[in-house]
């Protein structure tokens, strides 16, 4: 039996500060070189303040709560939206809930709700996760 | 206005060799620390074929393409106008290291808002191992911001 119901909390996660060298070091490792993640004269051109970080960036990051809470073989699909985009130096904590428990051909699923915020609150990755718990 | 007569377009399926140092370093960038995605026999003892590709990484076998982005060259984008509006997965299966993955994506839809200041532009992609299987299934949104 699983202790796992409706409104049960994933232990969150909270990542360090945005840096640059977290966005250099995410640009080789995940292959995304758009400029506008690594180059400041380029983002400020774009008309940003800065460079910023890769929305992939803090997904990977809401994968790492998943993946903490249950093995990651257990995960069934995994989607969220860019609702803010998370600056340099931003704080962001990764949580998640439960939202229903529910039969999913024939395995039980928990289908939890996930986000990622900035310290003040705001809101920057909103998602959806089914993750197998039988 | 983006062409939205693109809508549908194949772009040429790639093959990417999923090396264990590249997954390593994955990993480390974005801090994660358990040992099953560097550590080979610890993958194992968790009941893994090999050492997993963590759950977002299939995007990055996205920009192991011959052109980085493609959509930029078939819409003429600007890439410093360019956002990622949404990302979804669907896994079928697991992606380890040692596996050749078959990235294959196309086209599925191009929309706007705002009487067009944004433009929407929707990305599938799959991904097929070596053995033929469709390990993962993704779906991307990029915004276009035309102001």
């Amino acid at each position: 039996m699983t202790d796992i119901s409706k409104g049960t909390q994933l232990p969150a996660l909270e990542l360090p500060p945005i840096s640059r060298f977290t966005l250099a070091l995410y640009a080789g490792a995940s292959g995304d070189h758009n400029p506008i993640h690594i180059d400041s004269d380029f983002a400020k051109k774009a008309g940003m303040p800065d460079v910023f970080a890769h929305g992939m960036l803090s997904m990977a990051y809401l994968g790492r709560l998943l993946t903490n809470w249950q093995p990651q073989s257990q995960l069934r699909s995994f989607s969220n939206k860019f609702s803010a985009i998370t600056q340099l130096q931003d704080v962001i904590t990764c949580s998640g809930e439960v939202t229903e428990l529910f039969d999913n051909e024939g395995e039980l699923c928990a289908r939890v709700a996930i986000q990622a915020a900035k310290a003040d609150g705001t809101l920057t990755l909103v998602g959806e996760a089914v993750v197998a718990i039988g | 206005m983006l062409d939205k007569s693109k809508v549908g377009h194949k772009f040429m399926p790639f093959d990417v060799d999923v090396e264990k140092g590249r997954l390593k370093f994955f990993a480390q960038s974005i801090g994660e620390t358990n040992p099953i995605y560097t550590d080979e026999a610890a993958a194992r003892d968790a009941g893994y074929e090999g050492i997993p590709a963590l759950p977002t990484f299939p995007f990055s076998l996205d920009m192991e393409g011959p052109e980085f982005l493609p959509v930029i060259g078939l819409l003429k984008l600007d890439i410093a106008k360019v956002l990622h509006g949404s990302q979804s997965f669907n896994y079928k299966g697991q992606i380890y290291a040692g596996d050749t993955i078959s990235v294959s994506s196309s086209l599925k839809d191009i929309f706007d808002k705002k009487g067009g200041a944004l433009e929407f532009v929707v990305l599938e992609t799959s991904y097929t191992n070596q053995h033929g299987n469709i390990v993962a299934t993704a779906e991307q949104t990029l915004v276009y911001r035309n102001a």
